[in-house]
This record gives C-alpha cells, sequence and structure tokens, in this order.
C-alpha cells in the first residue's frame, strides 16, 4: 500500500467548531468534515465554481487585529479574539479557507438569505413534485423542505419553458424544471471535452439548449443527468421506469476497461433499472461513460445461457473429458473474471498440468474513463499469476498448439474463442468446457456447458490500471439455472484433484497466503474506495493503456545495454 | 441664491456652432496637444497627476480612477488592456453618446494618453449594440488618428505602440457591469464574473489584468494631464473633484446636459434655476439623481444628519432642493449620484405606474446567470404589471418591498442593487400611492392601453 502524501493544513472555525483542513479547501467541503451541509445547486466538488445559485451564503469573518501592530483584538464579552464579521453574505462555493476564517452557517442573516434564494427558486418551477420523474433525490425538493419557509407568496403566472427536449440520444431534457445552475455545461465543457450546450435568451427565460447543429451525443452525456440536481435532464432509458426509493443500491466496478470506474448498481425485485458512478476521487472522480452503464441490460437480455442440468452433473461431464484429455488440457481464463475467480482459475489449471491463457482486449482509449485495456482485470491475472505476461494477441500459442495436437481439450472462461481468434476448424479439433454468461459460437461448439452469472450477480474483486484492487458487491440474485462462477470453478477443481474453498470469506485467506502483493488483506477488509497494491513486480510491462483521468502509464524504462 | 456657471470642460464643443467630429477640426482647437505633451513624460507621473487630481470614475460607482489604476497587477508578465467603457445604457443617462459624436478625438486622445501611462499597447471601447452611428463615427475617427501617428505604431516617433479597436456590443444593459463587458469582449455571453477572485485589476480581459474606465472618465483623464493634478482637484468640492455631467431628462421646462464644478450646484439650483423649473401649473413629485437604478427622491422629504466640512463635522438639514449634487451628498441622503442621469417626475406622474416601467426595463436587461436576480427582478416586473393592469391588492406594496429586499448584497454584481434599489425606494417613500392602488382597477376604462 501506497500511503498519501500529508497536505497543509489550516485551522478553521465552523458554526463554532474548530477543525483542521488543507490549505484551500472550499468552504462548503470544509462545513461538510463537521457534518454541517451548506445548501448548493451549482457547486460541484470536481467542476469549476461560478456561483450563480446563490443557495450556499454563508456569514464569514475573520480574527481581528491592529492594522498598525497585527496583534490580536480580543473582545471583552468572551476573552476570545474579536471577529470582524463580514457585514454582506459570502457564497460558500466561492470561498477557499485560510488560517482563522470563522463561518456562520445559520445565522439570521445565512437564514434570511437562503429562504429568500428558495424562495426564488420556486416561483416559476412546476410544483408537481408527486410526478416529477426527480421525486426522491432531487435537491431543489429536499432544499426546499430543509431551508424553505414553507409557504409561497407568487400569485403570478409562472414562465413555462419547454418539455420533453431530445438534447442527445441519452439524455430528454424537461427545461421547466431547469433552475440554471450550468453545472451541465460546465461538464460538458470542462471534463468531457465538448463544449455543445448553453442558454438562450436571458433572465428568467434562459432557457437550455444545444448549441446549433449540435446534440448531447458524446459518451459521457449522462452524467449531466447525475449531477442535474433537479429534475430538468433525464436519462431517457431510465424516465419514468422506477421511483428511486423503491431500488437498492449496491456499490460496483464497472468492467467496461481496465479503468475501474467505481458505479452504483440501482435495484429492485432482482431487476437494474440503472447504473450511476460512485465517487471515488484517485479512479474516477464522480464521472462514469455511458457506454459502462448499459452494461445491466445484459443481465435480462433473451441469449443468456441457463441449464437445467446440476452443477455437479455437469461438472462429472468435464472431469469424464478431463480424464480422457490428461496432458493435453488448456484453460483460456477472463480478463472479466474476479481476482477470486482468477485465482482459483489457476488452481484449476495446474491441478489439470494446463497453460493457461488470457484473451486481449485492446482497443483505443478516450482519455478520460475508458482505457485502452478493455479487460477490467489484467492486473488481477498478473498478480494472481494466472499469467505471467500480458496476453498476446489471438491466442497465437494455443492456436498453434491445437493445430500441433499438444492440446485437446479447453476450459474457455466466459469468452468467445472464435472472437479470441481461433478458426472454426481449430474449434472443431478440441472439446470445449465452456463456463459464460450468454450464448456464443463457442458454447455452441462447446461439449459441456457451465452458466455463469454477471458481475451484478456476484461479489468479488478488480484491479485496475492503477493496480488499485476495488470491491464490487452483488446486486441482484442469479438467473435462475445458472451457477456462480467460483462456485462453479472450485468444484471443477476439486474434481481435477485440487480442492479449493469457493466462498469469499474462507478464500480470502487462501489468497492473502499465497499472493505476495495481496497478503494481509481479507476481502470484507478491502475498503469502498479500493487500496493501491504495490505493483514493482510488474513495472517492465508493456501495459496497453495511454493517459486516463488519474491515471498516467509508467515512463518507459531506460534503454539497457547488453 | 443662483446657480452657479457651467464649466464646459468635456462638453467644451458639444453642440458648438460649426465644431465638426473630424481629426481637422479637432487639432485646429489644440486636439491631441495634451497627447504630445504627456507622451514626453514618464508614465508613472501621469498617474501620479491622476492620483492627485482625486478623479472619481463617471460610469456610476464613483471609484477614484487613479486608485482604481494602482490596484492593477503591473507584476503578472501578462499585458495590460484597457477598456472603454462606452456601454452607455443606463435610463436617463446620455452623456457619452454626445462625446463619441460630436467629439470623438476628445476620448481617443484621453485613451492614449491613460494606454502610456499605464503601459497598455491594446485598447478595446466597449460600445453599445444600439449605437451604430457612434461605431462608425469611432471608426473613422480613429483612422483618421491613425494616419497622423497619433494611434498605431510608434506613435508621435515615441516608440510607443498602442492599437485602439471598436467593439459592438449585442445590446444587454449587462455590458456595461465590468466583467460582464470583459466576457462579452472574449465572445461569451455577458455573465459577470464572481469576484473574487476574477477581478478585472488582476484577472480580466483574456485573463490578464484589464482596466476599465468610462468614456466621460477618460475625457477627464486627457484634461488632468493638460492642466496638471492639482489644478484640476481645485475644481469642484474636496472629495468630489473636476466638473460633472448631468443629463436631466422628465419634466422640467429645459431638459438637456449640463457640465458643473462637482459639489457646487444643489438639486433645486440644476432643476429650477438652470432647467426652468416644472412645468406650467405643475409640481415636482419625484427625482431619481443617478439614473433609474438610483433611489428616488420625494419632494417635501427631509434628510438630517452630520457631514464633513473641512476638518468639521457640520449639522444638516436639507429638502430635496438644497441636496448637494455630488457623490458623497447624495451617499448620505440615501441615494446615489451614479452616472449623473437625473430623472425628474412631477404631480401628474402615478409612482406605480413609473415603477412598473422602471421594473420592466429591469427585469428584461437582467443576465439570468444568479437566482435572486433572474426571479427576483421578473416577480417584482410581473407584481407591478398586474397591479397597473387592474388587478391591484392592497398588500402589493409591502410585497414587492419585501421582494426586493431579497434581491441586494445576495447577487453576482450590482445589477441587484440596480434592480431592487427602484423598488425599495418607490415603496416606502410613495406608500400611500402603492397601498391605495387597488382602487384603481375600479376606476380604469375597458379601452385602457395595457401597460407594460
Amino acid at each position: 500500500m501506497i500511503q498519501p502524501a500529508k497536505p497543509d493544513l489550516v485551522t478553521v472555525n465552523i458554526d463554532g467548531k474548530e477543525i483542521a483542513v488543507p490549505k484551500g479547501t472550499n468552504v462548503i467541503e470544509a462545513a461538510r468534515l463537521v457534518n454541517v451541509d451548506v445548501p448548493h445547486y451549482c457547486y460541484h466538488p470536481k467542476l469549476a465554481v461560478v456561483g450563480n445559485c446563490r443557495m450556499c451564503l454563508i456569514e464569514m469573518g475573520m480574527p481581528a487585529v491592529d492594522p498598525a501592530t497585527k496583534v490580536p483584538i480580543m473582545d471583552p464579552a468572551t476573552g476570545k479574539q474579536k471577529i470582524n464579521w463580514i457585514p454582506r453574505p459570502q457564497i460558500g462555493c466561492g470561498t477557499n479557507v485560510s488560517p482563522g476564517l470563522h463561518v456562520k452557517t445559520t445565522s439570521p442573516m445565512v437564514k434570511d438569505a437562503r429562504e429568500g434564494v428558495m424562495e426564488f427558486l420556486l416561483i416559476n418551477h412546476p410544483l408537481d413534485c408527486p410526478i416529477c420523474d426527480q421525486a426522491g433525490e432531487c435537491k431543489l425538493q429536499e432544499q426546499a423542505t430543509g431551508y424553505g419557509r414553507g409557504y409561497s407568496r407568487f400569485i403570478e403566472q409562472k414562465n413555462v419553458k419547454p418539455k420533453r427536449t431530445q438534447l442527445g440520444p441519452r439524455v430528454t431534457l424537461d427545461d421547466e424544471r431547469c433552475v440554471l445552475c450550468s453545472r451541465c455545461i460546465r461538464f460538458s465543457r470542462d471534463v468531457a471535452g465538448q463544449d455543445v450546450l448553453g442558454f438562450v435568451d436571458r433572465g428568467s427565460y434562459s432557457t437550455l439548449t444545444c448549441h446549433p447543429d449540435k446534440k448531447l451525443d458524446h459518451n459521457y452525456s449522462l452524467n449531466t443527468v447525475d449531477i442535474c440536481p433537479v429534475g430538468a435532464l433525464t436519462s431517457t432509458d431510465f424516465r419514468f421506469k422506477m421511483r428511486v426509493w423503491f431500488l437498492k443500491q449496491t456499490n460496483s466496478i464497472c468492467t467496461e476497461s481496465s479503468a475501474g470506474v467505481n458505479s452504483v448498481v440501482w435495484s429492485r425485485e432482482g431487476v437494474i433499472y440503472r447504473i450511476t458512478p460512485r465517487r471515488n476521487d484517485e479512479v474516477n472522480e464522480t464521472w462514469m461513460p455511458d457506454s459502462g452503464r448499459v452494461l445491466y441490460k445484459q443481465v435480462q437480455s433473451a441469449d443468456r445461457l441457463k441449464s437445467g442440468t446440476a452443477l455437479d452433473a455437469l461438472v462429472a461431464q468435464a472431469a469424464a473429458i478431463f480424464k480422457t484429455s490428461a496432458g493435453a488440457i488448456s484453460v483460456v481464463g477472463s480478463g472479466r473474471s474476479s481476482v477470486e475467480e482468477q485465482f482459483v482459475t489457476k488452481k484449476l489449471a495446474a491441478a489439470l498440468g494446463a497453460q493457461a491463457h488470457l484473451v486481449k482486449r485492446v482497443g483505443e482509449g478516450d482519455k478520460l474513463l475508458i482505457s485502452a485495456d478493455r479487460n477490467p482485470n489484467t492486473r488481477g491475472a498478473l498478480v494472481t499469476g494466472l499469467i505471467s505476461q500480458l496476453p498476446c494477441a489471438e491466442l497465437k500459442q494455443l492456436s498453434g498448439e491445437i493445430d500441433s495436437g499438444k492440446v485437446k481439450t479447453v476450459v474457455a472462461i466466459n469468452e468467445d474463442l472464435l472472437a479470441a481468434g481461433l478458426t472454426a476448424a481449430q474449434l472443431a479439433k478440441v472439446s470445449v468446457i465452456y463456463l459464460g454468461t450468454h450464448a456464443n459460437a463457442t458454447s455452441a461448439a462447446a461439449k459441456v456447458v457451465i452458466p455463469t452469472v454477471t458481475v451484478f450477480e456476484k461479489a468479488g474483486t478488480f484491479i485496475n490500471q492503477q493496480f488499485r484492487i476495488q470491491k464490487f458487491i452483488q446486486a441482484v440474485p442469479p438467473l435462475s439455472g445458472a451457477h456462480n462462477d467460483l462456485t462453479a470453478l472450485a468444484t471443477l477443481s476439486a474434481a481435477a484433484g485440487s480442492p479449493v474453498a469457493s466462498e469469499l470469506g474462507t478464500l480470502w485467506p487462501v489468497i492473502a497466503a499465497e499472493v505476495p502483493a495481496l497478503g494481509t488483506m481479507l476481502y470484507k477488509n478491502i475498503p469502498e474506495t479500493g487500496l493501491l497494491l504495490d505493483s514493482t513486480p510488474w513495472a517492465g510491462l508493456p501495459f496497453a493503456e495511454g493517459e486516463t483521468l488519474h491515471f498516467k502509464p509508467a515512463a518507459p524504462a531506460a534503454a539497457v545495454t547488453a | 441664491m443662483s446657480a452657479p456657471a457651467q464649466q464646459r470642460i468635456i462638453f467644451q464643443h458639444i453642440d458648438e456652432p460649426g465644431y465638426t467630429n473630424d481629426i481637422e477640426c479637432y487639432l485646429r482647437n489644440g486636439g491631441y496637444e495634451v497627447l504630445k505633451k504627456s507622451v514626453g513624460r514618464k508614465p508613472e507621473e501621469l498617474i501620479d497627476e491622476v492620483k492627485k487630481s482625486g478623479l472619481r470614475g463617471r460610469g456610476g460607482a464613483g471609484f477614484p480612477c487613479g486608485v482604481k489604476w494602482g490596484l492593477v497587477d503591473r507584476k503578472s508578465g501578462k499585458p495590460i488592456y484597457l477598456i472603454v467603457n462606452a456601454d452607455e445604457s443606463e435610463p436617463g443617462t446620455f452623456k457619452d453618446r454626445y462625446i463619441m459624436h460630436q467629439d470623438p478625438h476628445q476620448l481617443i486622445e484621453g485613451t492614449i494618453i491613460s494606454c502610456f501611462a499605464n503601459n497598455v499597447k491594446q485598447a478595446y471601447i466597449y460600445i453599445r449594440g444600439e449605437m451604430p452611428e457612434g461605431a462608425r463615427i469611432l471608426e473613422k475617427a480613429i483612422a483618421e488618428a491613425r494616419a497622423k501617428n497619433f494611434v498605431g505604431p510608434n506613435i508621435l516617433g515615441t516608440g510607443y505602440s498602442c492599437e485602439i479597436y471598436v467593439h459592438r456590443g449585442a445590446g444587454a444593459y449587462i455590458c456595461g457591469e465590468e466583467t460582464g463587458l470583459i466576457e462579452s469582449l472574449e465572445g461569451k455571453r455577458a455573465n459577470p464574473r464572481i469576484k473574487p477572485p476574477y477581478f478585472p485589476a488582476v484577472l480580466g480581459l483574456y485573463q490578464c489584468p484589464t482596466i476599465v474606465n468610462n468614456v466621460e472618465t477618460l475625457c477627464q483623464v486627457k484634461y488632468i494631464c493638460d492642466v496638471g493634478g492639482e489644478a484640476y482637484a481645485k475644481i469642484g468640492t474636496p472629495g468630489n473633484t473636476g466638473t460633472r455631467i448631468f443629463c436631466v431628462s422628465g419634466h422640467v421646462q429645459r431638459p438637456g446636459y449640463y457640465e458643473f464644478p462637482a459639489g457646487t450646484i444643489t438639486m433645486g439650483q440644476l432643476l429650477n434655476d438652470v432647467c426652468g423649473g416644472p412645468l406650467p401649473g405643475r409640481t415636482f413629485k419625484a427625482v431619481i439623481p443617478g439614473g433609474s437604478s438610483a433611489k428616488v427622491l420625494k419632494f417635501g422629504e427631509r434628510y438630517k444628519g452630520k457631514r464633513k466640512v473641512g476638518a468639521d463635522m457640520v449639522d444638516y438639514d436639507w429638502g430635496v432642493e438644497d441636496v448637494p449634487m455630488d457623490f458623497d451628498s447624495l451617499a448620505m441622503i440615501g441615494s446615489m449620484g451614479g452616472s449623473g442621469g437625473v430623472i425628474v417626475m412631477d404631480d401628474t406622474v402615478n409612482m406605480v405606474e413609473a415603477l412598473a416601467n422602471i421594473n420592466a426595463f429591469y427585469s428584461h436587461e437582467s443576465c439570468g446567470q444568479c437566482t435572486p436576480c433572474r426571479e427576483g427582478s421578473l416577480w417584482m416586473k410581473k407584481i407591478s404589471s398586474r397591479m397597473v393592469n387592474g388587478d391591484a391588492r392592497p398588500q402589493d406594496g409591502a410585497l414587492l418591498k419585501s421582494v426586493a429586499d431579497q434581491i441586494p448584497g445576495r447577487t453576482i454584481c450590482a445589477f441587484g442593487e440596480a434592480c431592487s434599489w427602484p423598488t425599495q425606494s418607490f415603496t416606502i417613500k410613495f406608500k400611500d400611492e402603492f397601498d391605495a392602488y387597488s382602487e384603481v382597477k375600479k376606476t380604469l376604462p375597458a379601452d385602457r392601453t395595457v401597460l407594460v
């Protein structure tokens, strides 16, 4: 584990509580550290400050000192240093802490300011909360309750703005609900790098729209929905599908690439309705690609593999094949398997005396949160020892061994061997034992098919491009007729003569004992934001990934003269 | 006591018969002589003259020009820009347009001198979008000046170069706010920036140190560099030096623009002696002394307190007519001198309707960036509009006041004050009219024109 550097601290006073925070911390963040909520709409910890909603107004003061001598001026009433309070409220989001800063978040001036801003925000806002899709997670709703006056004096005609505007393929805008905080504009311009959104018209008639001839169609467009504090920007896919308070939230990891984006899976009664990003300041901040959110649809897709046969019976069939092919077996593991599954895969391969391979899955990175390595767990395979080199293209080695007759049986774990580079002729030469989630050419040709579960139907860990081990939790029950990967692999390994635990709690001590990089670790002790491992043993490997958010490739080693 | 005489310095040639806006006429009248004199001096000497002069900005806030120049970040290594704020859009104010239309070279000379003093190589004249003729005149004047080596490379052979560009706005009042102006100049929506950190003197145009000065202010600078800061400081009154241009509009017999030593003329002298007093048979009811955003003054009310005269604190007890027309006196009685636009209303004016007009303007001009101004200005407008169109309620005056109180001090820029001060002052000082306006709907004729 690598310890983060200690920050430069300053002492500030928030509502009478002293706290030491890193210098330059935003007042809203500093208040959060003492459990004080400073309400806001336009402020976002990962976006530029614009201070336009005016909801985070606070009272600010600095300790009084004599201008000439710099000697503190004491307050006779309290015996402490006198505080010079600024007569006007200041925005918290536009204020960074400095030594001695004093903040009041509950003074009469602040209360009056917030009530005024809240009243203004509501006067042109539709008051149809019961039928709004943002109900249950709306900041306007929450802060109107917490900071508003509880009644309205507005009797005029409300402004009416467009509804159901399709801004892009995945985002629908109900502009009548917009509070003009501009978070979406700043995100699109500053984070996603595509300046497509803007306001037209002026004053209270300002309307959010796309620039002429542009659409909100970049692969991060759904982040604008996440950060919209009200129900203006909605996901076309999720819109009016489910009330959020009915949904269970489960922490997970995106498997789209080795970036290892932290996510939350929202589900109810075994059905997943949406995926949103989960904040990890070291990995994905608060963002997530759109393409990573649609992965949940695979759970319910029509081509899921399922079987009416018991796992033991399937394993018995595989064991029979193992017996007849002894010494001529290969295992194709998956970069999409979890660390635990890869560990057991290694056990299985060892028991079979089989060479283990991994499918290479390299594409183009987007410099943000999709890395060039589209396997989420290549580093897990290295750390567990399933592989010792990076996977080669098109399973070249295995391909040669099949042609030469050296390999007669292949255990394929959730990888379509045809798509991975084998030919149909080669596939016909071997007996395939396939463990996977969805039907494909390999599962069709396999002699034994063991249906397994998706990442959403199990728990485990992945190691991302940073060599950070991160945990994902089971979100929904497994599909009926599918088997847990770990259980299936462990049962196969036992059948091959090498029993291994199949439950995370009992397996992890074994992993910790046998995998040096994971020593002292237990599944339940891995924090939600993951742990950085020591990547020194693999520093020389030519990883595919280029720079993305929070990741820089290691500098190439100096040339060695042989 | 009769009014003092006008002292036309900036407006010396405005409306002068035979005076034309071309450079030949300007040169015949001593034009660009101050520039020649100034580029022969050290820049810091010129800044010092401006500081000594006590010149306060003529755009509205009255901030001392020399102090403003002193705040410019000269150590950043970035270029310093100067922007001439010619976005004259405050209702009631119409002085800058006459300078630009009739005496544009005065502005150009003042601009170049100010650029020289501050080591500025590029200046922009940001002119209001609705002044296309003014823009054309300025472009022509700059071309004339460039032809004679007063603008452009190697000015007057000194080695100093400065370019001036004219940039037309798109017709938004908010572009008169300095950071909104800068945003517009950069090609963005004119959304004022938050301060801190975006103080123009540090992070202005293209994130470089920037000076934003009013048209009249720069003309005053030219005069200061001519006669010297000390001589300039003798004009007017202590703390309010130089001349002040008043644009008087509304119900007086002689509306127009007048230039007086600052603080030497009272409101009563200006309106009665200079402007001929109220129209026949009428009496003055109210006056807005510094452009429509300033708080209204009600004739008949009295202002009492202590004020500084020399080294002494002296009691004052003034009616509207007694108030000296300077920044500090008007601030003392609860209003402001602003840009010098004096709007006069006599007893024919219904104050509810006058406020409705003002509120309509400000809600239209709100840029929409921050909540209190965006929603508050429109809300005030809607209340006012409903009132004057026949559906007033007795409590509407109090509601207007309360809404207005929720705006100032909580917005990103001073527009919040600009749009709320009229409502605050009108509803307090003319409370009777607002409270009684609910009776008006009973008497409105059916064919009455819908107001605002």
